[in-house]
């Protein structure tokens, strides 16, 4: 059975979405996006050295990946809406991963500014992609504002804890009409199969590739990691039971 | 004379700023402040804000700039 994935009526064939921050190097990170399989790469944008000219990110990665620009950095919806708008003049898309950050320590989302400025930028036609809470109600908030996908984080960003509040995850899946794509705090596979397993349509992650020891090796774990868990959902797992339920049958035991 | 030397060392320049610096209003138009930096209409992924407001390559050379101006070049960078 064909298991499409679409965002704002866009189809993707990979569920595994990663971020181009903090490689070792180029190279590196050239490899591991191409291990990743993705197709969907997100980029920040940021003023420009005025000291020279420096390769950009859209010379390296642009005609091979989709680049998603994000509003990191952004503290209100008035930063976050102009970085789009910048964004979308400097990469010619309307697609936005929307972060509002409301604590430097967390970098938790700032809720309120960032419906705010989902409100905005949907009515000016952007497809918008906001890094959210675990919250149902955040989710089904924006959701209901008009963004394209939700992205609930499963722990703070960076910080390889994975996914802390499962359930929170499962129940925003369950209930939210929009995809629901895992951002941040996946830190190896099996986070990332557990958030397909939850339901997830698909997960974005950074750190977890471009700080491992071997990024390219990361980078097809956790490819290989989103499609067992995809598979897994879709194949439907058995309950949980609190008690053992043998595997072999009971009839015809030697010795009864 | 003392006193027009006076009111004249007492006038700001001009200044404008650009990513955050501070610099003398040496442009006419944001055309010309972005030229004298190599970006021309067409350089990839570049991207201006003048006062807030994103200014398309088209109008670059027809935007005037007035003192106190505050301006944006911004290019992608590596995200996450």
């Amino acid at each position: 059975m064909e298991d499409v994935f679409e965002i704002a009526g866009r189809q993707f064939g990979s569920r595994l979405l990663i971020g181009s921050s903090g490689y070792p190097n180029r190279q590196v990170m050239m490899a591991a996006l191409e291990a990743s399989g993705a197709e969907v790469v997100t980029v920040s944008i940021r003023r420009i050295s005025l000291d020279g000219y420096a390769e950009s990110m859209l010379d390296l990665m642009g005609g091979r990946y989709v680049l998603l620009p994000n509003t990191a950095g952004c503290q209100t919806a008035r930063e976050a809406v102009l970085t789009a708008r910048l964004a979308r003049e400097a990469l010619q898309t309307d697609w936005v991963k929307l972060e509002v950050i409301g604590d430097a320590e967390t970098l938790h989302p700032d809720v309120e500014q960032l419906l705010r400025a989902t409100e905005e930028l949907v009515a000016e036609g952007f497809k918008v992609l906001p890094y959210c809470n675990d919250d149902p109600v955040t989710c089904r908030k924006l959701a209901d504002a008009g963004a394209a996908a939700v992205m609930p984080l499963g722990s703070p960003i960076g910080s390889g804890l994975g996914i802390c509040n499962p359930r929170a995850i499962e129940h925003i899946c369950a209930r939210i009409g929009v995809p629901v794509i895992l951002d941040a705090g996946i830190g190896t596979a099996s986070d990332a199969a557990l958030a397909m397993e939850l339901g997830c349509s698909a997960v974005l992650l950074n750190t977890a590739v471009a700080k491992a020891d071997d990024p390219p090796a990361m980078a097809r774990a956790m490819r290989l990691g989103v499609e067992a868990g995809r598979l897994a959902r879709r194949a439907g797992r058995i309950p949980r039971l609190d008690r053992a339920e043998p595997s072999s049958p009971q009839l015809g035991l030697i010795g009864t | 004379m003392t006193l027009a030397a006076d009111s004249n060392a007492g006038a700001a320049p001009a200044t404008i700023r650009v990513n955050g610096v501070d610099e003398p209003l040496a442009a006419g138009t944001l055309g010309e402040l972005l030229a004298a930096r190599g970006i021309v209409p067409g350089a990839r992924g570049v991207a201006v804000a003048l006062d807030g407001t994103v200014v398309p390559a088209a109008d670059w050379a027809g935007t005037r700039l007035a003192p106190g101006a505050e301006i944006e070049i911004v290019r992608p960078f590596q995200g996450g």
